[in-house]
């Protein structure tokens, strides 16, 4: 299989600080890739340089085998899409969910919108009660899924999803978590996920590069990691802090 | 065990203009010298619990109780003036974030100093020398370095360690600890509760450690109270933990993906409308 996206000597610089390092990384088409770390290691940066929310100082991004530009171009985004970390920020608050689905209808021309909004919102299990309603009456679990029927609207083969339930309560995590799988295994999609919790990312994705100060540590399977064969320190401290508080005395 | 709080179907409602919102719905504990881990999704009142404790309640609503009793001091008829003083000397609370809890334009410090000698006659030199050794007791390296930093100079696990050494200072018998952690990486995370953990059993002070995280305060915390739409669902050890009696709690704790058990979907709450009545 051909990768979906591959990504070599990344670097992206602010000022003077270098917040990638040179990262290089493949997704195989259809596969879900994990990006662990602790805030500050690059994962988030890395996502949106994807999405190009930010520049990149050099390297190279290719989406099913396109080198991309520094502009994307519409048929990037329709391809590539995006689910934030925070429902709470990523929805317009004086928009309904019906304008927010309709926004990237508009942006690219298609015509079948009134059946596309009601797929989408089936899709994430929302229905379409939920349709005139402002993101200020949903719950936290409600908005993710509205955000994830907007990513979802334009049929795109690769979501990137930035912490997607770091916002929500465990049990709304289990719902959304289990929501992401159904879509990805019925769509075919190719995820790239970012969280700070390894047991999310052993849960949803196959394989996984661990991130630190902007570079990547260490390329796993997420069986390797559920084994701990893992041959840097600095995974291994993440496995242990992952397991909780252990009273030393 | 001597009891430090006494709690006894406590009410936290706020008027609104649709109507009466009951937060907190009847909660009773009691604390001794131990680490008491109160677990709930938000909504649930954990927090709200916490806050009417400590008086941090916001004054539009009330606060009603059976009884609420600190060291044998009632709470709710204790005036504003005694509650202050209680307030940060004997019962300190930890806030989750330390960009939002520390004072941006004062030095961590300053901060510190001034907690001390709000509760206690000290001079300025010997105030200092305390802060400072108190900033070594949470693990700070360079005391003195800093002493002098601005809270945004530092990092979230340092403006924690911080914000604990601010609350440990004036030497209180309980503290209140919300969500203490959940805005630090998990290997930071780990720091911060030894650090408490140590603190606390040291000192032989009732915790009350509010938190999110089932897993987290239950190896964290002798006991755990589990909260659901503002009432208590399920007291036990911590230690005893599977063997939870309560869907909810046992819903809450199976519904969160762990390292090796792979369960494809994750089962979710099913949530039953008498679990809240």
């Amino acid at each position: 299989m051909n990768a979906a996206l591959s990504i070599d000597g990344l670097e992206v610089v602010f000022d003077r600080f270098r917040a990638l390092k040179g990262v290089s990384l493949e997704v195989k088409s259809g596969d879900s890739f994990g990006l662990v770390g602790e805030s500050g290691s690059g994962k988030s940066t890395l996502l949106k340089a994807i999405a190009g929310l930010v520049p990149a100082a050099s390297g190279s991004i290719a989406v099913n085998g396109k080198t991309l530009g520094t502009r994307r171009d519409k048929a990037f985004y329709r391809e590539v899409q995006m689910v934030f970390q925070d429902p709470y920020g990523s929805l317009h608050p004086r928009q309904t969910v019906d304008r927010l689905l309709q926004e990237p209808l508009a942006i690219h021309g298609f015509a079948d919108g009134e059946k596309r909004i009601q797929r989408a919102l089936d899709e994430v299990g929302l229905g379409t009660g939920f349709r005139f309603r402002y993101a200020h009456q949903l719950s936290g679990g409600q908005r993710q899924r509205v955000a994830i029927a907007r990513a979802l609207i334009l049929e795109p083969s690769i979501l990137l999803l930035d912490e997607p339930t770091s916002a929500l309560d465990a049990s709304v995590q289990a719902e959304v978590l289990n929501l992401l799988e159904e879509i990805r295994r019925r769509r075919k999609l190719t995820f790239l996920m970012v969280s700070h919790d390894l047991a999310i990312v052993t849960h949803m994705c196959e394989r996984l590069m661990v991130m630190q100060n902007g570079e990547a540590v260490e390329n796993l399977t997420a069986s390797q990691l559920i084994g701990h064969r893992v041959t840097k320190d600095y995974t291994r401290n993440l496995l242990r802090a992952s397991e909780g508080f252990v009273r030393t005395a | 065990m001597s009891t430090l709080l006494e709690v006894d179907d406590l009410r936290v409602n706020f008027p609104t203009r649709t109507g009466l919102v009951q937060a907190v719905r009847g909660v009773s504990f009691s604390l001794g010298r131990e680490r008491l881990g109160i677990v709930g999704e938000s909504g649930s009142g954990k927090s709200q619990t916490g806050r009417a404790i400590m008086g941090l309640t916001p004054p539009q609503a009330e606060v009603k109780a059976k009884k609420l009793a600190f060291d044998g001091i009632d709470l709710l008829a204790a005036p504003a003036r005694q509650r202050r003083a209680l307030r940060g000397k004997r019962i300190a609370m930890i806030l989750q974030d330390p960009k939002y809890s520390l004072d941006p334009v004062m030095s961590i410090g300053r901060q510190i100093v001034e907690t001390l000698r709000t509760h206690e006659k000290v001079g300025k030199a010997e105030a200092r020398d305390r802060a400072l050794a108190m900033l070594e007791a949470v693990q700070i390296r360079d005391p003195a370095r800093v002493f002098d930093l601005h809270p945004h100079e530092v990092s979230g696990g340092m403006g924690q360690r911080a914000m604990i050494a601010m609350m440990l200072i004036a030497g209180p018998e309980m503290m209140i600890a919300d969500e203490p952690t959940s805005a630090l990486d998990v290997t930071v995370q780990l720091d911060v509760l030894g650090i408490l953990d140590k603190l606390v059993s040291e000192r032989g002070m009732g915790l009350i450690f509010i938190s999110h995280d089932l897993r987290l305060v239950s190896s964290f915390c002798d006991r755990v109270i589990v909260m659901y739409a503002g009432k208590v669902v399920e007291q036990l050890k911590a230690s005893e933990l599977r063997d939870a009696q309560h869907p909810y709690t046992r819903g809450l704790l199976n519904c969160m993906p762990r390292i090796g058990f792979e369960r494809h979907p994750l089962p979710v709450l099913d949530r039953k409308p008498e679990w809240a009545a």
